[in-house]
């Protein structure tokens, strides 16, 4: 075992495995943390903790990692590259270690411009692939990125990375995911799928490259309320293709919040039947509440024992 | 060449407020290619003001000069008697000219009338592009001659990220995803295995957080 996480043990198993998200609040609230953690508590493996999403400032990623531990929570802390150096940012994973984070999310982040502080400047010292490259060497040969020994107590992670299969050059997002795992990546937890179609085509791709062999793939899918917050996604948020047919589908829902569970629930059953896929990754963004309910609905609970 | 632009007018007025004559130096260099900062646009700001405080019943005397290159000591003596006789310099060469300035001349205050931009090169006319950081270890090489750490929003050296779209950057829709770009070029030269390899760490002691920079060229050492 690389972090003897309860993902990576349900991952190891052949299980198909299920993580959550959990974004903490813009505040010192740890009520907020806990009253978030407990919708996903017993119904995923691991909850993601997203690290100043959208580059809005909110509770750090660690701590409200920490806090989800205290209640009994597994979390997959996130780590951007926009905000620390390479000092900072090891010293973040030692620290997320000791205080019993077992799975790590390294993404470059969202740029500042679309955040509350875009007069901000951002870092950037590594990128994603660099900072995967950089904890998997801080784990399996236990130096930091300098070259300097960790003499003991290096920090066990699981580590994982995202993939976006609906970005441009469509030919490079495998060669890219590819890279991904060649720095260092266990998992991969996937942009937001809505194209079915394009994910399909690019999950074929990653299997005829044996890529699911080497990193377990997670499914990303995010469940929504309205065909506005559909739309917005279309208009705004790079790398996110979302077909009319969808906007279609719940703009003539009578109750859009059930159809968009409906939507979500059918998504699972057809990512879980794509070769290659390994688990979903749930990202309800800012409706935490239905984590337990979508999963309950898609046949994904009771979660499998493992030890 | 390294790109300015010239300050609101405003901002330079409120500059040389309480100075009754100055002396406006432009420079001969890249600003006078990019029409920032040459005899010209010297001229046409020299104007600007004098207007502004004509309106304002607070005349100004200004005299106008532009050497060949203001980042350079030996171009700057000539104006020295000049210089004594203002009581300012408002110097819209770049960033470097304007420094320039300062040590040569320390007993005047010298004033920017120019917000330095990049370095780059004119697309098309009247449109110039950042297209080098100075970071001082260029990686051109295996990216087929495009420049991810001035161009890149992330400063990338493993591109693109995953808001490339259409060949177009997330954070500007005017800025094309160099990554996109270098992809497309590397495939064309035939050269896509330069991006199956995981690019280390850069090493930023080479560029501008070491404090500043100095290089020697022996040979030509006096």
């Amino acid at each position: 075992m690389k972090s003897g996480s309860k993902l990576e043990k349900v991952l190891t198993a052949g299980e198909f495995a299920v993580t959550a998200e959990l974004g903490p609040p813009p505040n010192s609230n740890a009520e907020a943390v806990i009253k978030k953690a407990k919708h996903s508590l017993g119904v995923a493996e691991a909850v993601n903790i997203t690290d100043n999403q959208t580059a809005i400032v909110r509770m750090s990623s660690i701590a409200a990692a920490a806090i989800a531990i205290q209640q009994g929570l597994e979390p997959v802390a996130q780590m951007v590259c926009r905000d620390r150096n390479r000092i900072a940012m090891q010293s973040d994973v030692l620290g997320a270690a000791a205080l019993g984070v077992k799975n790590l999310l390294c993404l470059s982040g969202d740029h500042q411009c679309f955040g509350n502080h875009p007069e901000a400047k951002n870092v950037y010292c590594v990128d994603s692939m660099q900072l995967i490259a950089m904890v998997k060497q801080m784990r399996d040969e236990k130096k930091f990125i300098s070259g300097d020994p960790i003499k003991e107590y290096e920090p066990r992670l699981f580590i994982g990375a995202v993939a976006n299969p609906f970005a441009d050059p469509f030919e490079f997002r495998v060669m890219r995911l590819a890279k991904k795992i060649e720095a260092g990546a266990d998992f991969i937890q996937t942009q937001c799928i809505f194209d079915l179609d394009r994910f399909e085509e690019w999950m074929k791709l990653v299997v005829e490259q044996g890529l699911h062999k080497k990193a377990y793939i997670m499914a990303g899918i995010t469940p929504v309320r309205s065909s506005r917050a559909l739309k917005y996604m279309k208009a705004e948020v790079a790398g996110i293709t979302i077909p009319d047919a969808l906007i279609e589908r719940m703009d003539g829902a009578d109750d859009p919040k059930e159809e968009g569970v409906k939507i979500a629930c059918e998504m699972i059953e057809r990512v879980k039947g794509i070769e290659g896929v390994s688990g979903l990754h749930l990202m309800p963004i800012g409706w935490e509440s239905i984590t337990p309910v979508i999963l309950e609905k898609a046949g994904l609970l009771p979660r499998p024992e493992v030890d | 060449m390294i790109v300015g632009d010239r300050k609101p007018l405003e901002e330079i007025l409120d500059y040389i407020k309480d100075y009754k004559k100055i002396m406006l130096m432009g420079c001969g260099g890249c600003v006078t290619v990019c029409f920032s900062g040459g005899s010209k646009a010297a001229e046409l700001l020299a104007s600007q003001i004098k207007m502004a405080r004509k309106q304002a019943g607070n005349e100004i005397e200004i005299i106008e000069c532009t050497p060949t290159r203001q980042c350079e000591y030996e171009f700057l003596e000539e104006f020295a008697e000049q210089v004594k006789s203002v009581e300012a310099v408002l110097s819209i060469a770049c960033g470097v000219g304007v420094q320039a300035m300062a040590v040569q001349f320390p007993e005047k205050h010298t004033v920017p009338g120019l917000n330095t931009k990049f370095m780059g090169y004119p697309v098309e006319h009247a449109v110039w592009e950042e297209k080098c950081a100075g970071c001082g270890d260029c990686v051109l090489e295996w990216t087929g001659g495009l420049c991810p750490i001035s161009r890149c929003a992330k400063k990338l050296l493993n591109g693109p990220c995953g808001g490339s779209v259409d060949k177009v950057c997330e954070v500007n829709k005017d800025v094309e995803c160099v990554w996109h770009t270098i992809y497309d070029r590397l495939k064309v030269l035939g050269k896509l295995e330069n991006l199956t390899k995981v690019r280390k760490a850069k090493d930023w002691r080479t560029s501008t957080n070491a404090g500043q920079r100095r290089i020697t060229f022996e040979e030509a050492m006096l």
